[in-house]
């Protein structure tokens, strides 16, 4: 982690292209806040447009509609309202009042979520008892402690329901870091910083993480070693039943990191293995060791071999279709991970501890694994990169593409945005990267009021072949633009699916809703990215042709009237009832 | 240790903190004299100079000091 200084010594560089409009809004001292957040966006790859709050003005600014916080229209709001300042507010209350604070709180951060179209980070109280009750606090209704519980937990209910409200959790850094670390009370007194210089990239940092998951930038998957990782101990010296694993002595260490992985794999990450072992040999203790946690159907890709890791990291990367900087490799080995570093500089290689007991806090505190959302989906997303592997298998008994593409059966739904599939679109649009025509990120909100606008079509596909379902794997937003005119506002499709004419069928429906429509022309625009080369010439390979051309954007357009439906394997269903 | 060494130490510090290789500090330097010394970087100065010599300046003093010679009697005093 870099230091303050540090991160103020970005400003002097060249600033990089990409730009981002955050707005800092704090009841206290924030500019050095401001400076770390931009110094550290220098370091994530994005220049950042700050507007920053006069002091102490949160409320004016949110409640008031004309304010130069609304009129400056950022992406992000950074909100920090602290808890000294709770504690001023807590310390003029009658006891009712003061019983009732966490709710009048509540409530301006609900005015602040109504008020504000972009998304939201607020950060949460670090907690601090004022002593007057001692332990009796918990018994009080008003104490102070007892109202910053309930405002920290009131806070975590408000953003289950609002999409747009993200909290940044200050009071858990605080857990980890200690409150010295985090303030300074001869700093706060001259300065009115409520955050220690020390503090400061730890906590612009952990905002840069929140941001940059919003903007798409997640690790999907953990390349995992074997032996001294997983389990202690060599299996192919040892053998699978004298590993240490389960809950005697050091195995009690391994055990716990197994169950760390399954919440993961749970949650959406995908696991995979990667380890220099015989192949038989490396699956014997998921298959027979009864105090493994993880079991083979854990594993997106196991590969075992005694080929160099990177290649076999190479490997797993073009099964699963994801980018590198989604990948992280874990390894006791210094050697693999130095390999691994070295040609694929893009792969995220923690330099693990050398105990094992410390394996699950150090890379917990490495936050790898920030998102912005999570639907229910997540979960099964091991399922179905395994059934892709199997896939991936199958292709190599086909020589001929179209044969192999007509034996996977393939059948496609086209529905409407709706409730069930909202999370999920709103969650593509802000991971898609690589076939992504415009990089689009939109929130639940947002998706959701487009659905309900009759200017939109708005198209969710989902692709189930013999192997699997794969699940919503493309969207698609239209917008009617004039009357013989439908625009692809947006268009992306899951990397799991390239390659099997899904985009001539997503295509044909698109046509088919333009006619449906009175619609003779579809016009599409492809915006490049760093990410999104792949649909570079995809407009034109269809059939559309350029009419315009703008720093790097590209307009094209088809129309209809010559257009004849483009060659698929895929069959079209009927919506279930 | 000696005022002058702790003039010496501090200039280090200044020329670090604030990134200007030319900073010479007198006794009688006040943050006027320095273009980069204002008051978001004096905090900056306040932290770095209490990590190098290992100790703690009370609010007060933060507050008290007209000039850098000031400092140096500051930290002198905690020194001895």
């Amino acid at each position: 982690m870099k230091t303050f200084v540090e991160l103020r010594r970005n400003l002097r560089k060249e600033p990089p292209a990409e730009k981002v409009r955050i707005a800092l809004l704090g009841d206290t001292a924030t500019q050095l806040l401001a400076q770390a957040l931009i110094g550290e966006g220098y370091d994530r790859g994005c220049a950042v447009e700050m507007f920053e709050a006069e002091y102490n003005q949160v409320e004016r600014q949110v409640l008031d509609q004309g304010s130069d916080f609304h009129a400056f229209g950022a992406e992000y709001a950074v909100v920090f309202q602290s808890t000294r300042r709770l504690m001023d507010r807590h310390a003029g209350m009658t006891p009712s009042e003061a019983a009732a604070l966490a709710d009048e709180r509540l409530e301006f951060v609900r005015a602040l979520c109504d008020s504000f179209g972009g998304k939201i980070i607020y950060l949460n109280y670090p907690e601090a008892d004022d002593g007057v009750f001692g332990n009796y606090a918990n018994k009080v209704p008003g104490s102070f402690i007892r109202q910053i519980r309930r405002l920290n937990l009131g806070l975590m209910e408000l953003a289950s329901v609002r999409p747009d409200l993200f909290i940044y959790d200050l009071a858990s850094l605080q857990n980890a870091c200690g409150r010295d670390f985090l303030f300074d009370p001869n700093i706060y007194v001259s300065t009115d910083m409520v955050l220690s210089v020390d503090a400061l990239p730890r906590v612009a940092s952990g905002i840069w993480d929140m941001i940059s998951a919003m903007r798409g930038k997640l690790v999907k998957c953990l390349v995992l070693d074997l032996d001294n990782t997983l389990w202690g101990g060599v299996v192919g010296d040892d053998g699978w039943e004298n590993l240490q694993v389960g809950h005697l002595g050091i195995g009690k260490a391994f055990t716990e990191f197994q169950q760390w992985l399954l919440k993961l794999k749970r949650r959406g990450i995908i696991l995979t293995v990667c380890s220099k072992n015989d192949e038989d040999k490396a699956r014997e203790p998921f298959e027979k060791n009864p105090e493994m946690v993880l079991r083979l159907d854990d594993i997106a890709v196991f590969i075992a071999n005694w080929d160099n890791k990177a290649d076999n990291v190479r490997r797993i990367r073009s099964i699963l279709n994801i980018g590198y900087d989604s990948m992280v490799f874990i390894d006791d080995n210094p050697f693999e991970r130095n390999i691994v570093r070295e040609n694929l500089p893009e792969v995220i290689v923690p330099e693990m501890p050398e105990d094992p007991a410390e394996y699950v806090d150090f890379l917990s505190s490495l936050n790898l694994f920030e998102t912005a959302s999570h639907s229910g989906e997540d979960s099964d997303r091991t399922r179905m990169y395994r059934i892709e592997a199997q896939r991936v298998s199958e292709r190599f008994r086909f020589t001929d593409e179209t044969a192999y593409l007509k034996s996977l059966d393939m059948v496609a739904e086209v529905t409407p945005f709706n409730d069930f599939n909202i999370p999920r679109v709103a969650q593509l649009t802000q991971r898609s990267n690589q076939f992504n025509l415009r990089t689009r990120r939109y929130s639940e909100s947002e998706v959701r009021a487009m659905a309900a606008d009759p200017e939109f079509g708005c198209l969710a596909f989902s692709l189930k072949d013999r192997f699997g379902d794969n699940g919503l794997i493309c969207v698609v937003i239209l917008k009617k633009i004039s009357s013989e005119t439908l625009f692809v506002d947006t268009w992306l499709m899951s990397c799991r699916v390239l390659k099997r004419g899904m985009e001539n069928f997503t295509l044909n429906a698109i046509a088919e809703y333009a006619k449906a429509n009175g619609c003779r022309y579809v016009v599409g625009e492809y915006v490049p990215t760093p990410k999104n080369s792949m649909v570079a010439s995809l407009y034109p390979d269809m059939g559309f042709t350029l009419v315009g051309e703008n720093d790097g954007k590209c307009e094209y357009r088809l129309d209809l009237e010559d257009f004849k439906a483009a060659d698929t394997c895929i069959r079209r269903s009927l919506p279930a009832e | 240790m000696e005022k002058v060494e702790i003039l010496k130490q501090l200039e280090t510090i200044f020329r670090d903190v604030l990134d200007n290789e030319g900073i010479v500090l007198t006794p009688q330097t006040v943050a006027d004299d320095v273009e980069e010394w204002d008051s978001l970087t004096h905090i900056q100065l306040v932290v770095a100079v209490e990590k190098a010599f290992g100790i703690r300046f009370s609010s007060k003093e933060i507050l008290s000091w007209a000039n850098v010679g000031d400092l140096v009697d500051s930290v002198a005093a905690k020194l001895c």
